[in-house]
């Protein structure tokens, strides 16, 4: 139980139209993250299927049933904020059992669930603590136990990380993703940082300006992008881009080339060019090289690559792994 | 090191309070000036046993615990009200805070000619357009009228604060609250309320200070009767002083007074302090 269906939704704040007419499908127990840059209305998207928000025209099914018009409590989805939204004057386990006891269940079970779901987060030893007392970590454990003890069809989370440190968030995202595992309850997550998305969806939806650029797996949208605004978003660094005579060459309007399918050759390449800033990850080297007539391209060396700024490099794109798109931005295949 | 301001605030304050304490201890009445014999302590002696004072100490609790839960509960629904979005948003808050800006004789003059006097006020005109007996307020139900005065007056400030307050709930929160099944009224007690505090416990600091020393709205209404019946400690203290012409009992009115104010201070403090702290 927690399929999601959205029909033809939109929604518009006053005369701008923020969710252009969007059809998506959420299928039972998955996990589905939502990206796109900021503004492009993932946030929105997330509050018109939790209720926050009411749709202006479209149908928002939940299980099967139309559920456009039911309030949010009804819903039968937990949300988690980016601010956690934890009630300040309660103890964390007041604010576990909030929405138990706003179900009126008896005492003796809230306090059993309460205490389950605070031992499935480590919440145990704080239990009798404010939230002001605890750190942005178990603030945000706290504010997962209060989604859990609802026991939802669906969690939403609106960029629940973005407020870690980034020890703290790959931690975290662990935990999301264990707990998705064990619960194997359908979650919506919201990001706009692309290894979250990357290691924790089964399923992404890259949002651009209020519509859906594409839907996939992680490695489809990595490996398949259907359009220039996924090749570029989806991938770190950024896909290199390139238009013009090469792009012609090759009967595109545009090809993109992933930093790690561009390798360095002593004699030659289909582009020479010159080194301009590098970044040293230890692991990696990112080389930024300059190309007469085409730009500067990101190129992906290992980690001990021996070049400087100003040394002169060919380069040549990985047989096969070059992307091409039409004049409208489509993949071509 | 004592700076400056200290010593002119010392000062300012001392000089006073030394010399009501000096006029407390003696037998000084502007009738018959010259004889200001030491008279220990029987001016506060005199003073707390006439039976005026009891009355005017409990006229005096009343009038500021009315007045008060008045203020904070209607405060409280005012500000929720105002809170909504509405048309004319900026207006009707400016109407809502302009009773604050009425001086209190005006505000008590206005209250008594032109709503609560029983021939010519809209009370009694309203109650005779019904067909009932026009009520004499001030005779009648003096305290409780004065109540309602001075309640009228600081219905403002306890809504003004009370909705800068309401502004600062973090909206998530109530979002939150609403997927969690909260109804307008658990959302209130659980959230509103909790949030609300610390603005409330403020409103109940400032206006119990100036609720203690009311005087003003007594004089032009009811002059402290019929009877004692609206006498307040303030009031009884100008009466002993001014109108008995008993600089001395006056004197010893008012140091019993501050000494009650400090009492009441430090219970408040005790009481709901705390509030302020965490
Ligand atoms: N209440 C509102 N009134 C008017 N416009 C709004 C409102 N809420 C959001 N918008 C607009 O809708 C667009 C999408 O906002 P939204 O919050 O969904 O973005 P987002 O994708 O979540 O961005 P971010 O990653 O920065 O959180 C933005 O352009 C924003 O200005
Ligand atoms: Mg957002």
């Amino acid at each position: 139980m927690g399929s999601i269906k959205l029909n033809k939704v939109t929604k518009s704040f006053g005369s701008t139209q923020v969710i252009p007419p969007l059809d998506l499908e959420i299928q039972d127990g998955e996990f589905v993250v939502f990206v796109g840059p900021s503004g492009c209305g993932k946030s929105t998207l997330l509050r018109l299927i939790a209720g926050l928000e009411d749709v202006t025209s479209g149908m928002i099914e939940i299980n099967g049933v139309d559920a456009t018009q039911t309030p949010p409590s009804k819903r039968g989805l937990a949300m988690v904020f980016q601010s956690y939204a934890l009630y300040p004057h309660m103890s964390v386990r007041k604010n576990i059992a909030f929405p138990l006891k706003m179900a009126k269940l008896a005492p003796e079970e809230r306090d059993q669930k309460v205490e389950n779901a605070a031992s499935v987060l480590n919440l145990t030893d704080y239990l009798d603590r404010r939230p002001g007392q605890l750190s942005g970590g178990q603030r945000q454990r706290v504010a997962i136990g209060r989604a859990i003890v609802r026991e939802p069809d669906a969690f939403l989370f609106d960029e629940p990380l973005s407020n870690l440190d980034a020890a703290l968030r790959v931690n975290m995202r662990l935990e999301i993703s264990e707990l998705h595992q064990t619960l194997a309850t359908t979650m919506i997550y919201v990001t706009h940082d692309q290894v979250e998305a990357m290691t924790m969806a089964d399923k992404i939806v890259v949002l651009n300006a209020g519509h859906i650029a594409q839907v996939g797996s992680p490695l489809e949208l990595y490996h398949k992008p259907a359009n220039v605004f996924v090749a570029g978003f989806i991938g770190s660094p950024k896909m290199n881009l390139v238009t013009g005579p090469d792009a012609q060459a090759m009967d595109a309007h545009t090809i993109g080339v992933r930093p790690e399918h561009i390798t360095i050759s002593e004699g030659g390449g289909t582009w020479t060019g010159k080194v301009g800033v590098s970044e040293h990850l230890g692991s990696d080297t990112f080389l930024r090289v300059n190309v007469d007539g085409v730009g500067t391209l990101t190129v992906r060396a290992s980690g001990e690559v021996a070049l400087r700024h100003g040394d002169s490099v060919s380069l040549i794109p990985e047989e096969g792994k070059v992307h091409r798109f039409d004049a409208d931005g489509l993949a071509m295949q | 090191m004592l700076s400056p301001a200290v010593l002119l605030l010392l000062a300012w304050m001392i000089v006073p309070l030394t010399m009501t304490i000096y006029f407390s201890f003696l037998r000084y009445n502007l009738l018959s000036p010259g004889i200001n014999a030491w008279a220990g302590w029987s001016n506060y002696q005199y003073f707390l046993t006439d039976p005026a004072f009891f009355a005017a100490l409990t006229n005096t609790l009343l009038l500021v615990v009315g007045v008060l839960l008045i203020t904070v509960i209607g405060g409280t629904l005012l500000a929720l009200l105002l809170d909504q979005p509405i048309w004319g948003q900026g207006v009707v808050r400016i109407l809502v805070l302009a009773p604050f800006f009425v001086m209190p004789t005006v505000s008590a003059l206005v209250w008594k000619n032109m709503f609560m006097n029983p021939v010519n006020g809209l009370f009694a005109y309203a109650a005779k357009a019904v067909g009932l007996q026009p009520f004499d307020f001030l005779a009648h139900a003096p305290l409780a009228s004065i109540i309602l005065i001075v309640a009228w007056q600081w219905l403002p400030f306890a809504a003004l604060i009370l909705l800068t307050a309401l502004q600062s709930m973090d909206q998530e929160q109530m979002e939150a609250s609403e997927i969690d099944g909260a109804g307008p009224f658990s959302r209130f007690f659980y959230l509103v309320l909790p949030h609300l505090s610390r603005a409330i416990t403020v409103v109940i600091l400032i206006q119990t200070i100036f609720l203690l020393s009311i005087f003003a709205e007594i004089l032009v209404t009811t002059n402290g009767g019929p009877g004692y019946a609206s006498t307040n400690i303030t009031y009884l203290v100008y009466a002993q002083s001014l109108l008995q012409f008993d600089v001395g009992g006056g004197s010893a009115g008012g140091i019993i007074a501050v000494i009650l104010a400090n009492i009441v201070a430090i219970f408040l403090m005790r009481m709901i302090g705390k509030n302020l702290e965490a």
